[in-house]
């Protein structure tokens, strides 16, 4: 029992100490701060809009800002700043949530590859190759135009598509660790195979499977607006800033506020997120500079 | 080194082959078909067993598949729902409007990349490093679609200089696309460029950190003719494959795009095509973006295979 509580404590202790590391360069902190911002924001925001987000009034249609209206008012007369501060709720919902199937998946289906090897490995990766070699937004749209479009579609689609390249990662990772004598003495010390993938191989190939799950993140956030900006993300009256933007882009030329508001809300929120991830790889000591975007 | 060839290409075949399964099976299990689509309201009796006849449709599954797939091999991607056009007919002015989009923004890209790349690697952590570096960052993590909407306003609305949006006809020759096409091929290089420098970067910083350069600047060697000689065929080597992989990933931003410029290529179709349920057009779309993905990655492994004498004689790493 005191063991388990020791190593809990560790495990919080180096938590701690990956965002001490993060934070000490300006960038990761940068990134840091606004994702934290936005978390807070999206958590929060339903408290404090000052309007309601789909109430339509056609006598206050395109309204520069004001006092009134901060951020002033769209084409159906709505609050741009209500819309924009609601705006990141579903995106952070769906991703985040999508990243975390992405891994799941992703990370079993890589480490079992790497571990099983042989025939099965060859076949699971050229359909992994197969998969991804079809441009992602036509395998979205051809999903979320067939299924729906609610989140319930949209998580576990998103999920499947961004995990194909953690297979991939953590396949790598797996095949770096397998020769290693620790996981030979295991296998001499009769252990089996689930013992040596949870305590022998997880602890080793985590790190770098993390690092690509944040990645992903930033990618999907990418991936999910602009499906939205498509049409093919979520259903008109919920406040979401790709639909925002697909829908103020017609009108920019005489209501530029209704389309930057919620730029610039997107545009922090990836960069935060992209900040980041790139500060937990360096804090984990993994380099991906030199990787495509796969 | 044959035989190496010869397996990759045999590979690309192979995945080009399991796409095309995958595509087949998708459609075949979503719900609906391309004649309930078609007929909509209609879609029963008599007239539902005619479009079946037309199409083809009332034989089993895997039939289709092999006469759609003898198409494909002949080049006929067979018929599309909406106007019951050939296919053919359809893509080629698309296929041609998206490969010239294409073409010039890699053309353009590439070489701002690699001089952008090699700039931040030799001025590392310096004034010019830290200023382009940091707006690479940022034109790579912005959405497409952001960066072609600022685009439009500050260049088409705020400033007047080009056209913002794209009104030609598919069939409009490459002149007439000609000023209307700049903008598109700013945004997509602009994210391409950003995405190639930063790996040109890390390779060169790579190099540079390596024992033999260090040796040749140790033995006295003039630091430009060391770039060029020492550092640069070495660092771009293995970026090739990098590139590669980034211009096949931006298909997808291609036809975003193409959506918000209103550009009449491939990006669009696939758009139009889906909210139709034009189900041949979208299974002959998935088969040649993903033809063009894997000739891609063919060319740059064997770009590289022919550049490095060492990879010659082993098998490539994957």
């Amino acid at each position: 029992m005191k063991n388990k509580k020791e190593k809990q404590k560790n495990t919080f202790q180096k938590i701690l100490e990956v965002i001490k590391t993060m934070a000490s360069k300006p960038s990761g902190l940068i990134g840091l701060t606004i994702l934290i911002f936005h978390v807070i924001l999206a958590i929060t925001s339903p408290l404090y809009v000052p309007y309601d987000y789909k109430a339509i009034d056609p006598s206050l249609m395109l309204n520069p800002p004001s006092s009134e209206f901060w951020f002033g008012t769209d084409s159906l007369g709505r609050d741009v700043f209500t819309r924009t501060i609601l705006g990141g709720r579903t995106a952070l919902t769906v991703t985040f949530f999508g990243s975390l199937i992405a891994l799941l998946w992703g990370g079993s289906l890589g480490i079992f590859c790497g571990l099983v090897g042989g025939k099965i490995d060859d076949v699971v990766m050229r359909i992994i190759d197969a998969f991804l070699s079809i441009p992602w937004i036509l395998a979205m749209l051809l999903i979320v135009s067939l299924l729906g479009t609610t989140t319930l579609v949209l998580i576990p689609a998103l999920g499947f598509f961004y995990g194909k390249g953690i297979v991939r990662v953590a396949r790598a990772a797996t095949h770096d660790v397998i020769a290693k004598d620790f996981i030979v003495s295991a296998r001499a010390r009769g252990h089996s195979n689930i013992s040596i993938i949870w305590n022998e191989i997880l602890p080793n190939v985590r790190d770098a499977i993390m690092v690509e799950g944040a990645m992903r993140w930033s990618w999907m956030l990418l991936g999910f607006s602009s499906l939205s900006f498509l049409g093919f993300g979520v259903s008109p009256p919920t406040p979401d800033w790709g639909l925002m933007i697909s829908n103020a882009r017609g009108l920019m030329s005489f209501a530029y506020w209704a389309v930057l508001a919620p730029i610039v809300g997107l545009s922090s929120l990836i960069i935060g997120i992209n900040l980041t991830a790139d500060a937990f790889a360096k804090a984990l000591g993994i380099d991906r500079s030199t990787k495509a975007p796969v | 080194m044959f035989f190496l060839v010869i397996k990759r290409i045999l590979l690309g075949l192979i995945t080009l082959f399991i796409v095309s399964l995958i595509t087949f099976v998708g459609v075949e299990v979503l719900p609906g078909d391309a004649c309930t689509t078609y007929l909509e309201r209609q879609a029963f009796g008599a007239a539902l067993e005619a479009c079946y006849e037309r199409l083809g449709l009332n034989l089993p599954a895997y039939e289709r598949y092999i006469s759609w797939a003898i198409g494909v091999l002949q080049g006929d991607f067979g018929y599309s729902l909406s106007g019951e056009m050939k296919i053919n007919d359809v893509l080629g002015p698309k296929v041609k409007n998206s490969m010239v989009l294409a073409s010039a923004s890699i053309l353009i890209g590439i070489p701002v990349a690699l001089l952008l790349g090699i700039i931040t690697a030799l001025w590392r952590d310096k004034l010019p490093d830290i200023i382009i570096s940091t707006v690479t960052i940022f034109s790579m993590t912005i959405p497409e679609f952001i960066s072609a909407t600022l685009l439009i306003l500050i260049v088409a609305i705020w400033l007047e200089w080009l056209p913002g949006i794209v009104i030609v006809p598919s069939e409009a020759s490459i002149s007439e696309l000609l000023p209307n096409i700049i903008l598109p091929v700013i945004a997509i290089s602009m994210i391409m460029t950003a995405h190639m420098a930063r790996m040109v970067r890390s390779s060169v910083i790579q190099v540079m950190a390596s024992d033999y350069v260090q040796m040749a600047i140790l033995k006295g060697v003039p630091y430009w003719k060391m770039v060029f000689k020492h550092v640069l065929p070495n660092a771009l080597l293995p970026a090739i494959n990098v590139v590669a992989l980034t211009i096949a990933w931006l298909l997808g931003g291609v036809v975003v795009t193409e959506v918000v410029f209103n550009y009449p290529g491939l990006g669009r179709l696939v758009i139009e095509s889906i909210s139709n349920r034009d189900l041949p057009v979208v299974q002959a779309l998935a088969i040649i973006l993903a033809s063009i993905y894997v000739s891609i990655n063919l060319i740059a492994d064997l770009m590289t295979l022919m550049l490095n004498p060492r990879l010659k004689s082993l098998q490539i790493k994957k």
